[in-house]
């Protein structure tokens, strides 16, 4: 079965889309990272869609579910890259991804991913 | 004068159609020069709309046709599915209207992303969704 890579880098996990995102591989994205969050304990999750060319209602409710479970399991989640095109159709679709933080690239996620744990008193 | 220049009709039955569906809708409006939003927002409104077609209508087809008018082109989508219908057509555009535990943000959502909308439905009798976007000049 098709899935998403997640590497583990220190105390974050790191996911890159590189593939047509379709809805059985998006839910399929959300287990396995439920999953390594409770393994790994990881601190924050980055996900990387600079390469997605859309982000329909289905996609974005499962990164909006994918940040809420992180949270809910003590790590935050910051998605980066996202295509203007993509940002300005989210908006007009009429999703907000209320909850979602967002970076404009991984340099920068990681940026805000260490200080979201050095806020919480997490070094 | 509206021409119609090239037609092709994708089955709609599964995930892998449905993607095969965007992908489609993806070349088509990149080989005619669509700019990078109005592309996006196409392909964002086929998925919702494909979905739709596939999981509320228990599957269906899609027909992508590649448009003239006066010279612009166009793209002219139709979703057509035998399902259950819609009772009440405008309920069912109201953003947060679901059936399907969703957001419901996609049959009104999918309207505001192109320049053409229409919904024809019944119930029993099945759903066509056509839509239309045209290059900007």
């Amino acid at each position: 079965m098709d899935r998403i890579p997640i590497l583990k880098l220190q105390d974050y996990l790191l996911v890159t889309i590189q593939v047509e995102l379709h809805d059985q591989l998006a839910i399929t994205l959300q287990d396995d990272l439920t999953r390594q969050l409770s393994v790994s304990h990881a601190r924050g999750v980055l996900i990387d869609i600079s390469a997605l060319e859309i982000v329909d209602s289905f996609i974005g409710r499962t990164l909006a579910h994918i940040a809420a479970m992180a949270r809910i399991m003590d790590a935050h989640t910051v998605i980066v890259g996202m295509r203007p095109a993509v940002a300005i159709t989210l908006v007009e679709l009429g999703m907000s991804l209320t909850g979602i933080k967002t970076a404009l690239n991984v340099d920068k996620g990681m940026d805000l991913l260490l200080a979201l744990n050095t806020q919480a008193g997490h070094p | 004068m509206i021409t119609e220049v090239r037609k092709v009709r994708l089955d709609l039955h599964s995930q892998d159609q449905l993607s095969i569906a965007r992908r489609t809708v993806q070349e088509w409006a990149t080989d005619l020069g669509f700019g990078s939003l109005e592309r996006t927002k196409l392909v964002t409104a086929a998925s919702e709309i494909g979905r739709n077609t596939l999981v509320h209508g228990k599957g269906g087809d899609m027909t992508i046709a590649e448009l003239s008018r006066d010279g612009v082109a166009g793209l002219a989508l139709e979703f057509q599915d035998s399902g259950p219908g819609i009772a009440d057509i405008a309920q069912a555009m109201t953003d947060g209207f679901t059936t399907a535990k969703s957001m419901g943000l996609g049959l009104g959502g999918a309207k505001r992303l192109v320049n053409e909308f229409a919904v024809q439905s019944e119930p029993g009798r099945g759903t066509r969704v056509n839509l239309i976007q045209w290059k900007r000049r």
